[in-house]
């Protein structure tokens, strides 16, 4: 009896992990909802330090969203970096121009004077180093 | 006239004069000391920049590294989609 209900505990954990698994995925092919509007309204942009930033004082519920993601940013940026004997901040960093470099007319970024710019049609201003 | 002979009015009207006049006092003593340490050589004056300040971020970082890193942070973006 002990054992069947053993078993149906750890099968019920099981479906547990794998549906608590399941949104950790999603998570990582598509944005977060609240994130993409926010970008998409300008009201977060890509910073040049790798990370994003808050164009307009952000609602709580949105600061939560865009400082889970710069926590999870870093963890990638810090296991890229020393996978490749680079330092966090020139991994970031170097994410940084690639990440400015993709964002889509009318998205925010950081220019080199700290400003915050809308991207045009044209090629967005980025740090001197960037490739 | 006849009011403001009040000897209290007086009395406070001086009062009032001594506090005003011991503030201009202090006043003054803050500016002579301003001027003593401004004349001093090596003083320090703050000017308002005339173009715009811009942040060098991570001036150690070099131009090779971004390069070299550039491949590997492109893959990261695409493979991390979700959080870029």
């Amino acid at each position: 009896m002990t054992r069947i209900v053993h078993k149906t505990l750890a099968g019920l954990a099981l479906a547990g992990l794998i549906a608590a698994a399941l949104p950790g995925v999603a998570l990582a092919q598509a944005r977060d909802p609240a994130y993409a509007a926010a970008r998409a309204a300008g009201q977060v942009g890509e910073k040049m330090d790798g990370y994003l930033g808050y164009v307009t004082p952000p609602s709580p519920a949105l600061r939560a969203v865009i400082e889970d993601i710069n926590i999870k940013r870093k963890a990638v940026y810090a296991d890229k970096a020393k996978a490749n004997s680079a330092t966090v901040e020139e991994y970031a960093l170097t994410s940084a121009c690639l990440l400015i470099s993709q964002t889509k007319p009318g998205e925010k970024y950081q220019a080199p004077d700290g400003s915050w710019q809308t991207r045009g049609a044209g090629a967005p201003m980025r740090d001197a180093r960037c490739p | 006239m006849t009011r403001s002979a009040n000897p209290a009015t007086i009395a406070f009207m001086r009062e009032s004069g001594k506090r005003s006049m011991r503030r201009t006092l202090r006043a003054l003593r803050l500016v002579g000391l301003m001027g003593a340490v401004c004349a001093l050589p090596g003083c320090i004056s703050v000017k308002a920049p005339d173009k715009p300040i811009v942040i060098e971020l991570n001036i150690n970082i070099k131009q090779e590294v971004v390069y070299r890193l550039a491949g590997d942070a492109a893959q990261t973006i695409d493979k991390n989609a979700g959080i870029f």
